[in-house]
């Protein structure tokens, strides 16, 4: 007897148990990696090194955890990176306001001429060498503004911005304000960023995570080591194994000392991890709404 | 084209308007478009006491002393080869990912692994690498205890330049096919329902659905990423390379980037490393246009 019916459903029965195989298998792969490192960032330093440490935590210690936040370099890093972050997030949102609301006029007569002008921007650069001497000559090398002020503002951002205006903040609106003598300062001010919240929340997300992991800026513009992000000290730390033997000093068989590297290194991973992974859950649902309003205008 | 006099008006009547845009404009004077003037370092034997301008023109000496130096065809090669290798085996897993998380039926789980695939996407490159070079050290690495389980003797991988390209690609896809997968997910979410129906009734069973339905709904999306990574072949990730360097793997590891960073800001070989960078650039601008020529002429659309 012929069943299609039957037989269909079987193979999609079958097809159906292939992607939840396939997705479990993805989840583990990523999930293994982070979890492997947060529990070998608490366990002893003696279970590391044995290679004792699976899954779950081996011999519970915070060790590692109390070495870095003894270190002061870490400390450093970590105020200097907060500092970065804050500074280069408040300009980059005022910066893309200022240029985004323009373009969204109908009045503003030479919008498309400065959008040209902003979009160019981003397939064309001078790459690195003109762009290190033009900080140079603005004095900025070894000074904390080099880290904010030539990242200041992204064309790309600007195109989000003023998708955004220009979709969900009806034009009607404007109309009716300047009848009533509103300026566009007051307009904007009044009117459009309270309206604006979720795609400023979207930029400033993005922009408060590039600054906070990149090192590439710091790594080329800063030299004083009171100056560096936590990303070099995490380089110094990690890829460099430079760790001040002062953290370890306490210890003195070499197998313990080398052990605890180990704990210090996953647990400096965690640490200087946290602040973004703690936030993810709450705020992912920013971060994929701004890949989406990328997507339809990319 | 408006005359002179209505734009002075409007400009006067939108004062505030241009009072705005005078800063960003400024911002992008100043960081873009001085430093792309600067590119004519490249043609200049460049004196730090004569400046950009008054520096003597060498014409393309630059060029050639990098085309005529030993390693300069090695950086090409190892750029191309790990664009390439990432393209090739990091390309397709978003798009896997994604159909998969499409067809999930529990939302909870489906929404688990998104979160969690998505998740690395805002792990620094500094931790990434720290990252690999615990797991794959000889002495305490999970992956050389793993490979001590079934017997085989510990790898020092990272020291290695044959597995260089290989850490990299795989790097590259735990970092980033989470986040890639949100695209083509948004683009799935515009299959309209009336044709899956229609499919469905026509007794196409799931994998059919998935091929004849899904796939070229989002072919358009696939194509356009494709074009833009295929644009980026001659700019692989300075940050992640240069920290994954060591003198060991060295062979297989330095690309355009990291050679024009170590030329210029290293031995500050200004107007060489200028050179080759504005090589780079151009072949990557070559390369997009093709890409788009291509899927153009195929009927894929393009960028423009």
């Amino acid at each position: 007897m012929h069943h299609p019916h039957i037989r269909q459903s079987a193979s999609d029965r079958a097809v159906h148990g292939i992607i939840l195989l396939f997705l479990t298998g993805c989840l583990v792969v990523v999930a293994y990696p982070l979890l492997y490192v947060l529990s070998s960032s608490l366990s002893s330093p003696r279970a590391i090194s044995a290679g004792k440490v699976w899954l779950l935590p081996v011999e519970w210690t915070l060790d590692g955890y109390a070495a870095v936040f003894k270190n002061s370099q870490i400390v450093t890093g970590f105020t200097n990176s907060i500092l970065y972050m804050a500074g280069g997030t408040a300009l980059n949102l005022v910066m893309t306001v200022l240029a985004a609301y323009p373009l969204t006029r109908r009045q503003f007569a030479p919008r498309n001429k400065v959008m040209l002008f902003f979009v160019i921007t981003m397939f064309f650069s001078g790459g690195l060498i003109p762009y290190y001497l033009l900080v140079k000559e603005l004095g900025m090398i070894d000074t904390r503004w080099a880290m904010i002020v030539p990242t200041a503002l992204s064309a790309w951002n600007v195109i989000l911005m003023r998708t955004y205006i220009a979709n969900s903040i009806p034009e009607d609106l404007h109309e009716a304000a300047s009848m009533d003598g509103c300026g566009d300062f007051k307009y904007l001010t009044k009117i459009v960023l309270p309206l604006s919240k979720p795609i400023l929340a979207v930029i400033g997300l993005y922009v408060a995570v590039g600054i906070w992991n990149s090192y590439f800026n710091a790594l080329i513009f800063l030299k004083s080591a009171d100056l560096q992000p936590l990303q070099l000290v995490l380089r110094n730390i990690l890829i460099l194994n430079m760790i001040d033997p002062t953290m370890i000093k306490d210890f003195d068989a070499l197998m313990r000392r080398q052990g605890l590297t180990d704990v210090i290194k996953y647990a400096v991973i965690i640490v200087s991890s946290a602040p973004v992974l703690v936030l993810y859950p709450f705020v992912q649902k920013y971060f994929v709404r701004g890949v989406m309003i990328g997507a339809i205008k990319g | 084209m408006h005359s002179l006099k209505w734009r002075r008006t409007n400009a006067a009547k939108h004062w505030q308007l241009y009072a705005m845009i005078a800063l960003p404009v400024l911002f992008f004077v100043i960081f873009s478009y001085v430093p792309m003037y600067g590119v004519l370092l490249a043609f200049k034997d460049y004196r730090v006491a004569d400046g950009i301008w008054n520096s003597p023109w060498v014409g393309l000496k630059y060029f050639e002393q990098f085309f005529q130096s030993p390693s300069s065809w090695r950086i090409i090669g190892n750029t191309v080869a790990i664009s390439a290798y990432s393209i090739a085996a990091g390309f397709p897993i978003p798009i896997l990912l994604a159909i998969a998380l499409n067809e999930a039926r529990s939302a909870w789980f489906k929404k688990t692994v998104q979160m969690v695939t998505y998740a690395p996407y805002f792990i620094s490159t500094v931790i990434l690498v720290g990252m690999a070079l615990q797991f794959l050290d000889p002495r305490i690495g999970i992956v050389n205890q793993l490979l001590g389980l079934i017997g085989l003797e510990p790898r020092n991988f990272m020291g290695e330049p044959g597995s260089f390209k290989t850490i990299y690609v795989l790097i590259g896809i735990w970092a980033g096919s989470g986040y890639a997968a949100i695209i083509y997910l948004a683009a799935l979410a515009g299959v309209s329902k009336d044709l899956q129906e229609a499919a469905i009734i026509d007794g196409a069973n799931k994998i059919r659905r998935i091929w004849h339905v899904d796939l070229p709904h989002i072919r358009p999306t696939i194509v356009i990423l494709l074009i833009l990574n295929v644009g980026n072949v001659m700019s692989v990730g300075f940050e992640m390379i240069y920290l994954m360097q060591n003198a060991l793997n060295l062979s297989a590891s330095e690309v355009v980037s990291t050679y024009v960073y170590k030329m210029g800001l290293i031995n500050s070989n200004f107007s060489f490393s200028t050179a080759v960078s504005l090589f780079n650039s151009v072949i990557n601008l070559a390369l997009l246009a093709a890409a788009n020529f291509i899927a153009r002429r195929t009927g894929n659309g393009g960028l423009w």
